[in-house]
């Protein structure tokens, strides 16, 4: 019997070559900035880290764009889901630009809905001059953060619901209504219940997107230390200091909230899916 | 030419799917790999082809070891189950496809290719179809074009991996008799892997009957019936005519 | 009724949300008439912030096709292990937000990161100029094209790259021949996609560019340059550009789904 000294050469090509890129790219462009940044905060010990995060300003700064990008979410979370059920289930003159124009915050430059978002709010804007009258400030205010937070956001809601809705079965909720479910009951049992996992993708990814955001926020948000100052630009206050550990802390803060955020949705989707497939 | 498979063993994850295999093609030989799903014909074939290497065995064409040889290099023609067309060339650029990639000393002009793949196409009788796209054409005009391409680079071999089974019954009958014709008149030897009885009775010279990563038996059809080496041979054989 | 109030709802909210302030730009942005939005445009200034713009997509493209086809292929086609991992690994730039991606950079390759400063001694530095602007872009766009290619990879062609390697071709042939023109919806698409958002990044850019009027800054950063200066006629013009990039890349993205093939439609 003749056995084969060395491993077979692989029938498909390319292997080291590909996997060669690929791994040059992903270890300059991805792995090494990455462990800049744990580098960074692994040379701050526990108390370095605490007073930097614990400081008022740090505090503050963690707050505004916590409950901004809460508020956001809840916005989106509600009207997301309206014009994701509009768009799935009615048909309308103008549904086809409708669904076009959800992607608009996804390719517009932050930048530009930064300075649209303030254009549009500030005192000589079309909704300022409506608002200010009333007594309403948005822009230069915590309504400013929350207002360009759901722009940017919004996408994520729809887009997630979308394809959810339109599996949902119409003839469910008409059986469900026949045998004398009343409207809330309806609304609760029949569709919200298997939407859930949609919903929370969407609602998920919102609020982390909104975490982050950056270029739609400081146009609008009028950057007041300990009021309308949100996380991201303070990092970029601390880096112009060379406050270079500060810098770090509160990155490396606002971004395991993403990730933690992000791998707890994945979980729970699971879960819930789980859950939802046995009880059919 | 004779083409020899001695003592082939290949296993996957633990599982031996193939149990040390031999068998040998005589020229112009028609073969055909019986046996259920499972039985490691469609693995033999691969490793015939070189789309998978043995754990153990050789391969040799007239005494040339070709075990180490890649897929391309062996220059054997290969029909797939699915036929595997080029779905962004037409008929004709799929046919011409083993030509064009050829090396640049070696390869025919643009003229003479486009000639060789008219004459496959008179041969296959879809004449004037070579500028369709795979699909525009019926299942059985598929796998005539995938016939037609393997053709083509006039291989040292012919492999077919169940090329009727994507067909109806009554297309598969045609097609049939006019892939014998066509082996028949090339004289490349053939080995073609199925599970159905009487498509492996039609066509082959000689059956490799195959169960559980071994041959059974390998004899022409009527000695497997006359003289079954098996109970499961002789099933197989009483069935199938 | 409760379908017309919903239908109401949902066109209102896009209509504020969305709508209005994209209007609300080119309404600034020709408050002063057609002649200043040109004088405006045309500014040096602006000029050489989208020449640095299309000058990083230029290098950023084709660098992330490189990486996302070799990655795509690699994990598609092979077994190794921590294949799963690097899957991981790719998509983590879409989890990090723009400021803090910029910061990673400036922590390892700038000149008080490890990297960045052992370059320094060799006078090499690669933050606060293309170089930055280009990596950092990469960082952001590099999940695009892996992300589009990698499932048209994983339904379709091994069977046809097997036919084009017992038919004689080589590596290379293979992939020019059956693999490109396979994947090529998907690669256009993500190809799309990494252009309008490299060219649109403003946050982590902002942190590595260095800020250098006339030389660092792209047409995002410009726009903010502009607006600071109260030059709001050169700001809401610049950003007309880049409205432009943004509705042009939904067209297309719009062209591609409409004639591209059917994701399940593999034949």
């Amino acid at each position: 019997m003749v056995s084969l000294r060395s491993a077979p050469p692989r029938v498909i090509p390319g292997l080291s070559l590909s996997l060669g890129i690929t791994l040059l790219f992903v270890t300059l462009v991805i792995l090494l900035p990455l462990s800049g940044l744990a580098w960074q905060l692994a040379q701050l010990d526990l108390a370095d880290y605490l007073r930097i995060i614990g400081s008022e300003r740090t505090l503050a700064a963690l707050r505004v764009t916590v409950t901004a990008a809460a508020m956001a979410t809840l916005f989106n979370g509600i009207f997301g889901f309206i014009v994701a059920w509009v768009l799935v289930r009615y048909r309308f003159p103008g549904r086809e630009t409708l669904d076009a124009v959800i992607d608009l915050p996804f390719a517009l430059p932050t930048a530009v809905a930064g300075i649209a978002l303030v254009s549009l709010y500030d005192g000589s804007g079309w909704m300022g001059r409506l608002l200010e009258p009333l007594g309403i400030q948005i822009a230069y205010s915590w309504w400013g953060i929350v207002t360009a937070m759901t722009f940017t956001s919004f996408p994520f809601a729809v887009r997630a619901l979308q394809p959810a809705i339109e599996e949902l079965d119409p003839d469910e909720e008409r059986a469900a209504l026949t045998l004398g479910a009343s409207g809330p009951a309806l609304f609760l049992r029949v569709i919200l219940r298997p939407l859930m996992p949609a919903i929370l993708t969407g609602v998920g990814l919102s609020f982390v997107r909104s975490l982050g955001e950056f270029g739609a926020v400081i146009f609008i948000a009028g950057n007041m230390p300990y009021e309308t100052e949100i996380a991201s630009l303070l990092i970029l206050i601390r880096l112009d200091e060379f406050d270079y550990p500060a810098a770090a802390a509160i990155a490396g803060t606002l971004l395991g909230a993403s990730l933690v955020l992000l791998a707890a949705i994945n979980i729970a989707q699971h879960r819930m899916q789980a859950y939802l497939r046995e009880a059919r | 030419m004779t083409f020899d498979i001695r003592n082939i063993r290949k296993s996957f994850e633990g599982t031996e799917v193939l149990k040390d295999v031999s068998m040998e093609i005589g020229t112009g030989e028609f073969v055909a790999l019986l046996g259920p799903s499972g039985s490691g014909k469609t693995t033999l074939l691969n490793i015939v082809a070189g789309l998978q290497h043995p754990d153990s065995g050789t391969l040799s064409l007239d005494g040339e070891d070709i075990t180490r040889l890649s897929a391309g290099a062996r220059h054997f023609g290969m029909v797939f189950q699915s036929y595997a067309l080029f779905r962004h060339m037409s008929v004709a650029e799929n046919i011409g496809f083993g030509l064009k990639v050829m090396p640049r000393g070696s390869r025919p002009s643009r003229r003479q290719i486009a000639a060789r793949v008219e004459e496959l196409l008179e041969m296959i009788e879809l004449p004037g179809l070579g500028e369709r796209y795979p699909a525009q054409l019926s299942g059985g005009q598929r796998q005539r074009v995938a016939m037609a391409r393997a053709l083509a680079i006039n291989p040292r071999l012919l492999l077919m991996d169940e090329p009727f089974s994507a067909l109806d019954a009554q297309v598969r009958q045609s097609l049939r008799a006019s892939v014998r014709d066509l082996q028949q008149k090339i004289g490349v030897a053939a080995i073609l892997v199925t599970h159905d009885r009487a498509e492996a009775w039609a066509l082959a010279d000689r059956i490799a009957v195959m169960g559980e990563g071994r041959i059974l038996q390998y004899d022409r059809p009527e000695r497997l019936r006359e003289a079954p080496a098996s109970e499961a041979v002789r099933v197989l054989a009483a069935d199938a005519s | 009724m409760l379908r017309r109030l919903l239908i109401l709802a949902a066109l209102a909210f896009t209509v504020i949300v969305v709508i209005l302030p994209v209007v609300s730009i080119f309404h600034r942005a020709f408050a002063e008439g057609a002649g200043a939005y040109w004088t405006a445009v045309s500014d040096p200034e602006t000029l050489a912030a989208i020449r640095l713009t299309i000058v990083t997509a230029l290098i950023v493209l084709p660098l992330n096709t490189v990486f996302g086809l070799a990655a795509a292929w690699a994990i598609a086609r092979f077994e190794f292990p921590g294949r799963r991992l690097l899957l991981i690994v790719i998509e983590a730039p879409f989890a990090v937000s723009p400021v803090v991606a910029g910061l990673c950079f400036l922590l390892i390759y700038g000149a008080y990161g490890p990297v960045g400063a052992a370059l320094a001694d060799y006078n090499i530095q690669l933050m606060f100029n293309l170089t930055g602007i280009v990596l950092v872009s990469a960082f952001i766009t590099c999940p695009f094209v892996v992300r589009e290619v990698l499932p048209v990879l994983q339904v379709t062609g091994l069977d046809e790259e097997k036919a084009a390697l017992t038919l004689g071709a080589n590596g290379w042939q293979m992939f020019r021949h059956i693999v490109l023109p396979n994947v090529s919806w998907g690669l256009a698409y993500g190809v799309i996609l990494s252009a309008a958002r490299a060219m649109g990044e403003f946050g982590a850019v902002s942190v590595v560019s260095g800020a250098i009027r006339g030389q660092t800054m792209t047409l995002p950063l410009q726009v903010e340059l502009m607006y600071n200066d109260y030059n709001a006629t050169g700001a809401f013009a610049a950003a007309t550009l880049l409205t432009f990039l943004a509705l042009a890349t939904l067209a297309l993205r719009g062209l591609l789904h409409h004639f591209g093939p059917k994701r399940d439609q593999a034949a």
